[in-house]
Formats: C-alpha cells, sequence, structure tokens
C-alpha cells in the first residue's frame, strides 16, 4: 500500500481523550495516516492530576507521552492551531493557521471549557478558571500577591481549586457554593455535611446557599457581593462552575448538538454526520456529558475499533470515582443515592474522626447498589467490584465498611473471589483476567511491570491497591512465592521441610537431599536442615558436620583470625566461686581473652580450633557444659537477682531462670532463643526485650512472648497473666515448639510473631485455647526435646573419632595454624586486624 | 578424574581419602602452602583450592560448607566467615565480587590424595 492509499483520520483537539485515541488506534492497526490538531500549545497531558502543579510536578512530569511518540508513530500534530472549520460536503477541514487539508473520518474530541456565570465584574484581573496548564501559571503569578483567596464552585473541581488555592499559600481559602451542599452530584447530603465539617476543621471556609450577585473592584477584583447582601472581601477568585461541551465547531458545521450543549453521538460515537465522531466531554450521549476521564477513554476505545472495523458500543459508564480532596478521601459508588424503598443501606458516622460511610443494599440484601465513602475510602475499590461484577453480600454486609470485628477474619469479599472479567483499572480497561495472566504467562511480579505490560494503574492511579493485591494473590496461587523456598535445592518452606523429614523419618541430610531436594546442595539448605533433624531427633549434631554451619561445625563461635570462642552455660547467671575459679585457669593456660557477655555468662576467646577439646575437657570436668552460644539454640535466661536477695523481689527468679534455661537448654530452633526472668514489675532482667519473659506478679507470673534487642528492638507481648510456673512452663513449651515447627529459618520469634495472621491473638487462640488441636502433641514433642538432652561437648571430648575433626591440618594434627595471631591490648590479648 | 596439567606438574602426596570428611573439607600443609581438599563424595570428585578466602585473608576455605549452583551444577565451596562463594572448577567468586581461588588438580591412587603442584 502507498501511503496516499492510507485513509486520513483528523483529530480535532489533543488532550487526555484526544491523545489516547491515536494510543488506541495505533495499537490496532498502521493503516491510516493520522493528523493532529491541539489548541493549546503542549501536547496532551494529564488534566485530572492538574493541582499536583503546585506541589512540584513539571508540565513534563504531567505529559501523557514525549514529542518524539508522535513521531515515532507518523503522526503529522499540529500544536496551537485550533480547526477553525469543517467543510462536510468536501470533506476538508481548515486551521487558524491555514492549513487545509482533507479527511476522510473525523474525530472530535475537543473536550470542554469551564463554565464561567454571567456575573458582572468577572473581566477583572484577579478573576480565572482552572482547567490548563496556562491557567495554573497566571494563578500561581497573581497569587504572590494575593492574601484572602476563594472558589466560585463546591463540586469536585472546585475542591481541587480549593487545594491549589490553600498550595500557593493563601491564608485564608474560602469556597461559594450556590446549592445547599458540597459536591451535590456525587454525595449524598450526610456525607457532604461529613466532608464539609471534616474540609472546615483543615481551615478552609466554606459558603452554602450563596449566589454571587456581582464582583466588586475596579480593574481588579476586591471583593464578592452575594443576592442575600452580604459581601466577602477577596483578592483571588477561580471559577469552577461546571464544564461546558466545546461544541462551537460541530454547530457551525451544522451537526447536531444538545440544547445545554453537547454534539450529540449514538452508541457508535458516531454524531449527525457517519465519517464524524465526537468522543470525551464534547460528546452528548443519550442526554448526558460525560465529565470523567475513564469514560473518555471507553469512547476512545468505542471509536478506535469502530476504524478497524470491531464491533464495540458505548452503552453508558459507571460514574463511580474516588478522590483525595483537601487530604480527605472521598468515594461515590455505583448508585450512591438510592433510598428506601427501593433499597436499604446501612450508614456508620464518625464526626469526631470524620468518617462516614453508606453502602445501598438490595432489599433481599443480596447485592450491593452503591454508596458514599467519606474520610475513609480504603474499601472503595472491592467495594466497586462487588456493585460492578453482581457478588453476592457476605451474611453481614456492614463488615464490608466496618471491618471484621470481634476478632473474626475479614468477611469482605476478597480479591479472590472477583470474576476474571472483573474491570480493575477503568481508565485502560484492564480485566483481573488480563492482570492474573500478564502474571502467569509473562512473569509480571510488580506493579511497575504491570504497567509496562498493560497499562493497568496508569490513569487515575485509583486501582494501584488493587493490581498490587492481585499480583500478589496470584503469585502466591501459582506457588512462586520463591522467598518461601529454601534454596535451590528444596523446593519446600523450611515448614513444609520439617513436616516431611518428620513424615519419611529422615535422619541425614543427604537423605532429605536425595529424597526430597535436588542437586548437591549449598550452604543455605545445609544448615536448614542440620537444624531441622536437631530440632526434631536431637542427635548429637557433629556426626554430620559438613552441613554445619560455620559455627556449629567446631561447637564454638569463629571470631577474627581464625580462632574460637567457647561459651560454658552459666544457668541464670548464678556461678559459684570455685567455678568461676575454673575458668579463669583455663583462661589463663590456654591464653584467652575473657569478657562478661551480655546474656550474664563469660565468654573465653582466642582458642585454637586443636586446644578445643583439651578446654572442654577441663570445663567439663570441673562440672561446666556446652552453652549452645554458637548455635540456633537457647542461649541464656537472664535474672535479676529475685526474691532470696531483693527487698522489692515477689518471687524467686533466679531458680526459674535456672528451671527453664535447663529444660530447654541445647534444643535447636529456626534461630536464636533468648529468655528472661524478673521477680517484679521493675523488670531488671529486662525480659520483655527476649524471645519469652516472666515477669512476677503479686498473684504469679506474667509470660510475655515473641521480644527483641538486636537491630530491630521490640517489646514481647502479653500472653499470659497471673499463671502458676507449672502453667508457664506449659505454654512455653507450647509457643516455643510451635515456633521451632511453624518458623522461617533464621526468623526470631519476633519477625514470626509479626508476620503471624492474627498476630497474638492469634497465638493466644493456639497456646490457650488449643484453637488448632496441636496442644498434646506440642507437649510431647518439647517432652521428647527435653529428655534427650546431652552435653554435645561431652558427647565430642570422650569420642577420639569426633575429636579428630578438631584439627587445622590432616596431614599435621598437632601444628596449630600459624596464621592465628594476636596483638596484647589492656592486659589480654586480642585478633589482629584484618 | 579428568585434569588436563600443563606440563611441570608435581604430584605430592598430601593425606588419605579417609582424612577428608565426605562432602567436606580439610586443610592440608604443603611446605609453608595451606591447601584446602575438598572430597565432594556424593559427585564422586575432588578439588583443591587455596585455604586462604581472598575476602578477608583468613585461612578458612577448608572449613566451608561446599555444594553446587545453577543448572550447571557448578561445584562450589561458601566461606564460614562472610559465605563469600567460589568455584571449585575455576577458582571464580560466585557471589559477585572480584576474586579469585588458586585451584590444583588432585589424583587419588588407592586411598592415597595427591595434590598438583607447579
Amino acid at each position: 500500500m502507498s501511503p496516499q492509499d492510507f485513509q486520513t483520520v483528523v483529530v480535532v483537539g489533543n488532550g487526555m481523550v484526544g491523545y489516547k485515541f491515536c494510543e488506541k488506534l495505533l495499537a490496532k492497526t498502521k493503516a491510516f495516516r493520522v493528523v493532529v490538531f491541539g489548541e493549546e500549545p503542549r501536547h496532551a497531558y494529564d488534566r485530572v492530576h492538574l493541582s499536583e502543579y503546585f506541589n512540584g510536578k513539571s508540565a513534563d512530569d504531567l505529559s501523557m507521552s514525549h514529542l518524539g511518540w508522535y513521531r515515532e508513530h507518523n503522526i503529522d500534530l499540529h500544536l496551537g492551531d485550533p480547526i477553525m472549520e469543517i467543510n462536510r460536503t468536501e470533506k476538508t477541514i481548515h486551521s487558524q493557521k491555514g492549513v487545509s487539508l482533507a479527511y476522510d473520518y473525523l474525530v472530535l474530541a475537543t473536550g470542554s471549557s469551564a463554565f464561567v456565570p454571567d456575573i458582572p465584574g468577572v473581566e477583572k484581573d484577579g478573576v480565572f478558571v482552572y482547567r490548563t496548564i496556562e491557567d495554573l501559571d497566571l494563578i500561581q503569578h497573581y497569587a504572590k500577591a494575593a492574601r484572602v483567596g476563594a472558589v466560585l464552585g463546591g463540586g469536585l473541581l472546585g475542591l481541587e481549586a480549593a487545594k491549589a488555592l490553600i498550595d500557593l499559600g493563601m491564608e485564608e481559602t474560602h469556597v461559594i457554593e450556590f446549592a445547599p451542599r458540597l459536591m451535590p452530584r456525587q454525595i449524598d447530603s450526610a456525607g457532604s455535611a461529613m466532608l464539609q465539617s471534616k474540609l472546615e476543621s483543615l481551615g478552609l471556609h466554606v459558603h452554602l446557599n450563596k449566589s454571587t450577585s456581582s464582583i466588586a473592584g475596579g480593574d481588579t477584583i476586591k471583593g464578592l457581593a452575594f443576592a442575600d447582601d452580604t459581601s466577602l472581601e477577596v483578592d483571588i477568585l477561580v471559577i469552577s462552575a461546571g464544564i461546558r461541551p466545546r461544541d462551537e465547531l460541530a454547530k457551525l458545521a451544522g451537526l447536531e448538538t444538545g440544547t445545554r450543549g453537547g454534539i450529540v453521538v449514538n452508541e457508535q460515537m458516531q454524531t449527525s454526520d457517519a465519517s464524524i465522531f465526537a468522543i470525551g466531554e464534547c460528546a452528548l450521549y443519550d442526554g448526558m456529558i460525560y465529565g470523567l476521564v475513564a469514560p473518555g477513554y471507553e469512547m476512545a476505545e468505542v471509536v478506535a475499533a469502530q476504524l478497524c472495523a470491531g464491533q464495540r458500543a458505548f452503552t453508558g459508564y459507571d460514574m463511580s470515582t474516588k478522590l483525595k480532596l483537601i487530604g480527605v478521601d472521598v468515594a461515590s459508588f455505583g448508585d450512591p443515592f438510592v433510598t428506601e424503598p427501593d433499597s436499604r443501606s446501612i450508614v456508620f458516622e464518625d464526626s469526631h474522626k470524620g468518617i462516614y460511610k453508606r453502602i445501598n443494599i438490595s432489599n433481599d440484601g443480596k447485592y450491593l447498589l452503591g454508596g458514599v465513602l467519606i474520610g475513609d475510602a480504603d474499601a472503595y475499590n472491592l467495594l466497586l467490584q462487588t456493585v460492578n461484577n453482581n457478588i453476592v453480600l457476605p451474611p453481614n454486609p456492614e463488615d464490608l465498611i466496618l471491618g471484621a470485628r470481634g476478632g473474626e477474619a475479614s468477611a469482605g469479599a476478597g480479591v479472590a473471589s472477583l470474576p476474571d472479567e472483573a474491570l480493575i483499572c477503568s481508565c485502560e480497561a484492564v480485566s483481573k483476567g488480563d492482570i492474573c495472566s500478564a502474571v502467569t504467562d509473562l512473569s509480571v511480579m510488580n506493579v511497575e511491570g504491570m504497567k509496562k505490560c498493560n497499562k493497568a494503574g496508569t490513569g487515575c492511579g485509583g486501582c494501584v491497591p488493587l493490581v498490587k493485591d492481585l499480583i500478589n494473590e496470584t503469585l502466591k496461587a501459582n506457588g512462586t512465592y520463591i522467598k518461601n523456598v529454601v534454596c535451590e535445592h528444596f523446593d519446600y518452606a523450611r515448614q513444609e521441610l520439617f513436616d516431611l523429614v518428620k513424615m519419611h523419618n529422615i535422619r541425614t541430610y543427604d537423605d532429605t537431599l536425595d529424597q526430597l531436594g535436588k542437586g548437591d546442595g549449598c550452604e543455605t539448605c545445609k544448615p536448614v536442615v542440620a537444624s531441622i533433624l536437631a530440632s526434631l531427633w536431637n542427635d548429637v549434631i557433629v556426626k554430620q558436620h559438613t552441613i554445619q554451619d560455620s559455627n556449629d561445625r567446631y561447637l564454638a563461635n569463629i571470631q577474627k583470625g581464625g580462632s574460637y570462642s567457647v561459651v560454658p552455660r552459666i544457668p541464670g547467671g548464678e556461678i559459684t566461686p570455685d567455678k568461676l575459679i575454673v575458668i579463669g585457669q583455663v583462661a589463663k593456660k590456654y591464653g584467652l581473652y575473657t569478657k562478661i557477655t551480655g546474656g550474664q555468662r563469660i565468654d573465653l576467646f582466642g582458642a585454637h580450633l586443636n586446644d578445643l577439646p583439651d578446654i572442654w575437657e577441663e570445663l567439663i570436668d570441673a562440672g561446666f557444659e556446652s552453652g549452645h552460644a554458637y548455635g540456633k539454640a537457647l542461649r541464656t535466661v537472664k535474672s535479676c537477682v529475685g526474691s532470696t536477695w531483693c527487698r522489692f523481689g515477689l518471687h524467686d527468679s533466679v531458680s526459674f531462670a535456672i528451671e527453664v534455661e535447663e529444660r530447654y537448654r541445647g534444643i535447636r530452633a529456626p534461630h536464636k532463643i533468648k529468655g528472661g526472668v524478673s521477680g517484679c514489675v521493675r523488670e531488671c532482667a529486662e525480659a520483655q526485650s527476649k524471645d519469652f519473659g516472666i515477669i512476677a506478679t503479686e498473684k504469679g507470673w506474667n509470660l510475655f512472648v515473641g521480644g527483641n534487642g538486636g537491630s530491630k528492638p521490640q517489646h514481647a507481648q502479653l500472653l499470659a497473666t497471673d499463671i502458676d510456673k507449672e502453667t508457664c512452663v506449659k505454654y512455653l513449651d507450647r509457643y516455643l515448639m510451635f515456633y521451632i515447627k511453624t518458623a522461617d529459618s533464621l526468623t526470631r520469634t519476633a519477625t514470626w510473631l509479626n508476620k503471624m495472621e492474627g498476630g497474638i491473638s492469634y497465638l493466644k487462640n493456639v497456646i490457650i485455647n488449643d484453637s488448632l488441636g496441636i496442644n498434646a502433641q506440642l507437649e510431647a514433642e518439647m517432652a521428647a526435646l527435653v529428655n534427650s538432652y546431652h552435653c554435645e561437648w561431652k558427647e565430642v571430648v570422650d569420642n577420639p573419632e569426633l575429636r579428630k575433626q578438631f584439627s587445622h591440618f590432616v596431614n599435621a594434627p598437632k601444628e596449630k595454624d600459624p596464621n592465628v595471631q594476636f596483638d596484647t591490648m589492656r592486659e589480654q590479648v586480642k585478633a589482629k586486624e584484618w | 578424574m579428568d585434569t588436563i596439567v600443563a606440563a611441570a606438574v608435581e604430584w605430592v602426596f598430601v593425606c588419605t581419602t579417609s582424612d577428608i570428611p565426605q562432602n567436606g573439607g580439610g586443610c592440608v600443609k604443603v611446605g609453608d602452602e595451606q591447601i584446602a581438599v575438598f572430597n565432594f563424595s556424593r559427585r564422586g570428585e575432588w578439588y583443591a583450592t587455596q585455604n586462604l578466602c581472598p575476602h578477608k585473608q583468613q585461612m578458612v576455605l577448608s572449613r566451608g560448607m561446599i555444594g553446587s549452583t545453577g543448572d550447571t551444577c557448578e561445584p562450589k565451596v561458601a566461606c564460614p566467615f562472610h559465605k563469600k562463594t567460589f568455584s571449585l572448577l575455576s577458582g571464580e567468586c560466585l557471589t559477585g565480587d572480584d576474586y579469585e581461588l588458586k585451584t590444583y588438580p588432585v589424583k587419588v591412587e588407592g586411598d592415597q590424595v595427591y595434590i598438583g603442584i607447579e
């Protein structure tokens, strides 16, 4: 086909809808020559977010595309050159700058202009409309010298304009509305009242039932006079009294227009001339002008489809909308006004927080018809979907606006319940099915990717949270939640692997890999499986020493320079003078640096690998045992001195700490576990910063769980109050075993609890009320671990084969690593710098 | 195992097969040099690299966990200090750093393990 064979489509108007038409047409076909005429000097920009121009967004930021886009698509773009005449007989157009052109199809996307009522004085300086970037530039310039601003019109655009005046630094901003309430087209009167009081509390002055009779002043505006003989002094006025369709060109060409403006179109968006279409705010369909961008885009789609011989019709459009007006959420969806006897309404009103919610439901209670949300519109997307897809309501539809109460799980319809046809992004006509298949088939993983893929969320942006939920839900459903999988060798989350190893009674890493994994393993899955095996069977871990993490492999903490540190257990921080002396003697003999740890014990640093078994032999002979400072296991249970010495102590916290520490010593978990026991509410043991904390009360003990120090400190949460010791231990057994079985690897109890759906109340239900019916099992499993306790260092010391593992050179077992070297500081050794 | 070795390689006996744990490593002393020897018994392969981790200059690689990665099951070792991983075949750092390990050919005859030193 040669260029002259192309049919010519001329688009009059380069606003959002005119631009969208070009985009949609060119996405379908390259078979047209497209010529665009725009009146404004700029190419199409996002008028919906115009007020962001005052928050630092530039004209470029608001732009719908770049100039290069028009070039790349061979679009002939004439800016600043409005069409003056259409000759329908010859099918030609003539522009202001003198361009004449023949067309095959003409698309009128001339939009609308601000309606300026005929009030004496509107011509004065300081009176503006709010429509284009040029208007904004003028307002911005004039506002510098203004103190008091007013907006004529309390509709959606008027409130946007008021926001702009506030942003420009007006000391006072007034909104003047002729009707008895704000936003009468979108929300009901109770909603208006709530919105008004919320806006007034933010400093906006609202005047209702005010008819402006004249604008006072000489050349420049000085004030407003009203029909009720009141007046208001203002320095700047922005008129936002509605829109007027730009139909003058159509009228001139003899096309049919409405009595109150607008170019009459049929379902195909055809005007009274079959080769001329009208779309957007200039089009009058079924007696209605659609003043929102989404229906405009739908009209553009209808025409683009027509030109490609497709079948698509415009049959009216949902005018639901959600906005943030001066920081207040406002949403209206479906039929917001329907009342009895045609429907029933559920209304929630909280004048303290400025929240108003109304939903209208069918008389049989099955379907949602529409509603209004003021102050909190989080539920908007799901409510809109519920209306549009005729989803049957849950038995307690009030939960949709009140949220689930009484600790029950959320009642509303989740994204999962939406049908595939559900329109998620109405601006770009993207359905749930489109989004889900982009995730499944095209591996789109996030909102940014989705925007690139099908433009979902690029229009008004209101659907972005829903798009995000859908992406995550679909990823989850597809099982591609990579984070949860152990590593490339095991396609299981830790919890699944734990259950499978138990079910198959697997005892070694190699068998686990052979039966449940693939490849040769790695430094991620080896310690995870090692920990699972230890938590399940409690065998001596160094029997499989090559799968243990760095510290577990040699039952000591590797330190800078390649030496190790040794921490004997000192339960509850209580130690006899004789044992203190032994620690001192051992440290001296092996040249070790000693330091008191944060967990009330003593760390001995600088041990050669070869010396570890000898050091431990001496410690064990003196009655010490391993402190598991190297393991993801119970570390210490810190205690205050308690009632045996302290004059405030209520109970014997030291004895309880020792009992608990000895109960759980050696038990391996997804991460380390620390505990604390305080003898009174002064909390000297800092038990609330531990994975479990026990604090004495007059009547017994309070048990706290899920606390953490470290990089993200958080207080533990109260699990049970005034319980006796036996109950406390029972709850601890269940809690710890539940954690060991279900947490992801390297997840502390605090993070585990933070991520738990339902949080502490869910955990309470499991641990105290046995809501899962697993408590007997948890207790039995814990008992098995407690009863199979062994000091793993004693096992090594007594076993020559295991001892052999602790040498640096396999071909010179007696030789120490010559690279381990020390400096001296404050009469002790320290590791040489890296 | 097949190893293509440049001409002047001296095969040095370093230890017996039972000295190196299965699917793990051990450190051998060759002159003043420390060499990490790995017994990848799961694959029936032996590897040897320098024992020094180039990241923080620590003589610890023989104490690291071994494993494999990727579609080709590239054998690797992870340093026990900061889990930098290195290919046992090429010595290349697999965790994105610009380090490289020296690797040595290994020969097993009976229960005798030899390392090829240039």
